[in-house]
């Protein structure tokens, strides 16, 4: 085990390295936009829809998609189709969608009814009030579902070599079947700086995109509830 | 792949399956039990303290965000094959969780409470044990259902690295052998059915601990 040992597992062609981390981001990437899309979309129609027990079952489901392991979803979805990357993204995407949801859902409901009667009171439309009043307010929480799934979506991701999708988990796999820790330490490492990596940019988009009077002081952040637990605020998040 | 759910082999393999989920329970149960003693000393030396706890929570943090099976094979050339480094890998994982809670529960307790412990003559060990840990009690609870949750999802990795538990039902039995769906659906029904448990066990546990946070009967 060395550092030109890696180094070279690394660049080694059978293995492609640099191939499989391409792939991985590609994976990590497509999943996590369609996840944010669909989380938030669907976070939205639940939070404003005035069937109570329609917007009930979708946040119940949410909330138990995300009991369910994130290894046991992947092999469910490609169980009852087939290896690949295709059933790999469907299985990302969906174990992506459920804290975007909840944290969109807790969002927009936990914006102030006051300031969405304002907006509508100076003449805002009602895409005006979802638009420019209830999802920037609703940001930061939304962002902090968005990390949450991108964790999760990368570090399943490596999980999906072990379907046949491709990505760094093939090389901590090649090396785990071999006993070669050069090979293990060229994916493991690559995997571990690629997911550090993706949290550090959320987490500097997320506080870019949050409007500036609700950017939290440093004393309000040691007060806050713990962001990075995988439970999305479901109760009024300004509490 | 139409294939439906073959009870017969599950039949077979109750043994198994039986051996597989108490190995479950006790990779949780060690990481569980080494990240509470690892988190409670280190939120309580934070407490209060802006720039320790930024540095003990952002480290935390870190480890949270490395995939699960990238961080038990950067264990594995030090720890071998087996259970340590998954145990070890999970420890790191609920460490994040079990710390803020812990945290913000020690913050909470009101100064007012501190200072009337004191004025009745408590020791800082008194004040500690008799005071500031029971009104902690209850975020330091939610942390342990939050990481117990994920902890058994993530330990269905342990299989790849030789740790045991479900996983095996899932990657040696079902992924490994052709894509075999009853192992896999055995092995998701189990680990969700084992995570639903623990949290209301645990609800159950935080109930009995904090008597006083009920509501009297009106």
């Amino acid at each position: 085990m060395s550092i030109d040992g890696i180094r070279a597992a690394f660049n080694d062609p059978n293995l492609d390295g640099p191939g499989q981390l391409w792939t991985h981001v590609q994976l990590s990437l497509i999943a996590l936009g369609a996840a944010s899309v669909v989380g938030v979309a669907a976070g939205v129609v639940a939070a404003r829809s005035r069937r109570r027990f329609a917007a009930f079952t979708v946040v119940m489901v949410s909330n138990l998609g995300r009991t369910v392991p994130t290894f046991a979803l992947m092999a469910l979805v490609v169980a009852l189709t087939t290896y690949g990357r295709g059933p790999a993204l469907w299985a990302l995407t969906a174990l992506g969608v459920p804290p975007v949801l909840l944290n969109t859902y807790a969002g927009v409901r936990g914006v102030d009814p006051g300031v969405v009667d304002a907006a509508r009171g100076m003449g805002f439309t009602p895409a005006g009030v979802l638009t420019r009043v209830e999802l920037p307010l609703s940001l930061p929480l939304i962002f902090a579902g968005i990390r949450i799934s991108a964790v999760q979506i990368v570090a399943t991701a490596v999980l999906a070599a072990a379907v046949g999708a491709g990505g760094l988990g093939v090389l901590i796999l090649s090396g785990l079947a071999n006993g070669d820790d050069d090979i293990l330490l060229a994916g493991a490492i690559p995997t571990a700086v690629l997911a550090i990596s993706f949290g550090a940019v959320l987490t500097i988009a997320q506080f870019i995109l949050t409007p500036r009077g609700l950017r939290p002081r440093f004393a309000a952040h040691l007060r806050a509830p713990s962001t990075p637990s995988p439970s999305p605020t479901e109760e009024d998040p300004s509490s | 792949m139409a294939e439906g759910i073959r009870w017969d082999w599950l039949g077979r393999h109750a043994d198994d399956i039986t051996r597989l989920t108490v190995e479950h329970l006790a990779l949780t149960g060690a990481a569980m039990g080494i990240a509470l003693a690892v988190a409670l000393p280190v939120a309580f030396a934070v407490r209060g303290r802006r720039i320790p706890f930024a540095v003990a929570g952002g480290v935390a943090d870190v480890l949270y965000t490395i995939p699960s099976l990238a961080l038990f094979a950067l264990l594995l050339p030090y720890l071998g094959i087996g259970r340590a480094p998954a145990v070890i890998g999970l420890a790191a994982y609920a460490l994040t969780m079990l710390l803020r809670n812990a945290v913000v529960g020690l913050q909470g307790v009101p100064a007012a409470v501190k200072d009337a412990a004191r004025g009745v003559g408590m020791t800082p060990r008194q004040l500690l044990w008799r005071v500031e840990l029971p009104l902690a009690l209850p975020a330091v609870i939610t942390g342990v259902r939050l990481a117990t949750v994920s902890t058994v999802g993530i330990a269905t990795i342990a299989a790849f690295v030789g740790g045991g538990g479900l996983g095996e039902l899932i990657w040696n039995d079902g992924i490994q052998r052709d894509l075999f769906l009853t192992p896999i659906v055995a092995g998701t029904v189990l680990t969700t059915l084992l995570a639903v448990v623990l949290d209301a066990a645990l609800l159950g546990v935080e109930r009995l601990l904090t008597p006083w946070t009920r509501r009297g009967r009106a």
